[in-house]
């Protein structure tokens, strides 16, 4: 968040007096909802990846990505059947951390904006929500990297 | 006339000829379903898009009232209408189709108030014969322009509200046996500093209070002079920051005379979070659900203050503050 502008004691006041009235998110349990089915997302995604490797014969490093692939897809379908929100609205984080939520955050945009048609509409805002993800999860990598070779030329 | 600096007394008190209510699928189902005209059956309306679905319950809305009326399109001399679409298209391309000369205004949600006080200062000065005014929401479209896409997970605080799919409007005239409107008081627009756009209740909550107290002192009447005082969107958190507000200022409300529309609507569902918001949240409960409490004699004066929250999806992003504004018009229905 940025930082706030300078209220005025007048606005300071009101403020304190309707924190004190408004309902508080009920951080414990969305913790225990989001453990939970954060958890079965990432055992399913887990299970998967068992049996590409059992009936497929995928190797260990290769399963991963059709597992994803299908998880992905639920996500997507759920999203287009319109469950997607309310699942989330009970998970919370849990929805949104795995794979699951970025598909999601591209689904949904993508079926919002199909009205404006395909160019603008779906292409243009498919990846509004998911577009900083991609954008800030690239240059941290970047930066990580940097640092990782750093210490490599000072031999660690 | 006027009273103090921001309030009119209207000494021909416009009558209200004919009201609608139209609402959504999920408003089929609320509290006060009985109050509706008519619903429509999903939330696309036979349209392409959500946008358009909403253009829809606007027409739909004005065609009810004019139908209860017993009126012609022709016979309305203006039509004032908003919405909180972009460029208040939906009112703009209802208004294409009714043909009756157009005057589209923008208030957010308080947009019901505005266009009834003005709408009734037209009628009063004998500006017109028929006035009519109109607005709608959509939640779906209201979703899409101000938060996330629809069908995107993003976990909601208690504070979110709900943005009810419908529309009302009202028709005008000099005559008639109908509720008159008796005053209005035009709002400021005050601003507390609270940028939360999933907490709108607080943001308007202190623009309420300020508009319901000016109208008090301008009019010179005590709030039991009311037998209801009703804000427009507030959801429960606003609505008890407002009680709290009065009594800070040690005015004093009975019991049951104070109510939010956006808690009316659907009650306490869980689904709503805090409460029913939109333009169409005080519209439909006013011209809906009151009036007809008014036509049962359960109710003879009343004061609704819609309220309005005047951010733009770029101006939160840009992290300013959330003013918030209040219009507050007076019924009486005296059989």
């Amino acid at each position: 968040m940025a930082k706030k502008k300078q209220a005025t004691p007048m606005q300071k006041d009101y403020q304190i007096r309707a924190k004190k009235l408004e309902p508080k998110r009920k951080v414990g349990i969305n913790i225990l909802r989001a453990f939970i089915s954060g958890g079965s997302i990432c055992a399913l995604a887990q299970l998967l990846q068992i049996f590409f490797i059992n009936v497929f014969h995928f190797d260990e490093s290769k399963a991963g990505n059709p597992a994803t692939a299908v998880i992905i897809f639920l996500a997507a379908l759920l999203t287009g059947l319109g469950r997607y929100d309310q699942i989330a609205q009970w998970a919370g984080a849990g929805t949104a951390v795995p794979i699951t939520g970025f598909a999601n955050s591209i689904a949904s945009a993508a079926i919002e904006h199909r009205s404006e048609g395909f160019v603008l509409g779906v292409g243009g805002n498919m990846f509004k929500i998911a577009g900083p993800v991609i954008v800030f999860g690239t240059f941290a990598a970047f930066v990580v990297a940097i640092i990782k070779l750093v210490f490599q030329a000072l031999g660690g | 006339m006027l009273l103090g600096r921001q309030s009119w007394l209207f000494d021909n008190s416009p009558r209200i000829i004919a009201a609608a209510a139209v609402g959504g699928p999920f408003e089929s189902k609320c509290q006060i379903a009985e109050d509706f005209d008519q619903f429509t059956s999903d939330l696309w309306m036979e349209q392409d898009s959500f946008e358009k679905a909403e253009v829809k319950l606007l027409e739909l809305a004005c065609a009810k009232a004019l139908e209860k009326a017993g009126l012609k399109n022709d016979d309305i001399n203006f039509l004032l209408s908003g919405d909180l679409d972009n460029q208040i298209t939906s009112s703009s391309f209802a208004a294409r189709g009714l043909h009756i000369p157009y005057l589209g205004i923008f208030s957010a949600c308080s947009t019901s108030m505005e266009s009834l006080a003005l709408a009734s200062k037209i009628v009063d000065n004998n500006g017109a014969n028929y006035v009519m005014a109109a607005t709608a929401s959509h939640n779906a479209a209201a979703e899409k322009q101000f938060r996330y896409p629809t069908e995107y997970g993003a976990q909601k605080p208690p504070t979110a509200q709900w943005t009810v799919t419908g529309a009302g409007a009202v028709i005008l005239g000099k005559q008639g046996n109908g509720p008159r409107i008796i005053s209005a008081t035009i709002g400021k627009v005050v601003d507390m500093g609270i940028s939360d756009p999933f907490n709108m209740g607080a943001a308007m909550a202190p623009a309420a209070v300020d508009t319901i107290e000016t109208h008090l002192n301008e009019l010179n009447v005590e709030p039991d002079y009311y037998d209801l005082i009703a804000t427009g969107d507030l959801g429960f958190t606003g609505y008890s920051i407002v009680q709290d507000l009065f009594r800070k200022k040690g005015i004093c409300l009975k019991k049951n005379l104070y109510v939010d529309c956006g808690t009316i609507i659907y009650g306490k569902d869980p689904k709503v979070f805090s409460g029913a918001s939109g333009c169409a949240c005080s519209a439909i409960v006013t011209y809906g659900h009151f009036l007809n409490r008014m036509r049962r004699g359960e109710l003879k004066r009343i004061l609704v203050a819609a309220t309005g929250a005047l951010l733009s999806p770029m101006s939160y992003q840009q992290k300013e503050s959330i003013p918030g504004i209040a219009h507050a018009v007076s019924i009486e229905y005296i059989q």
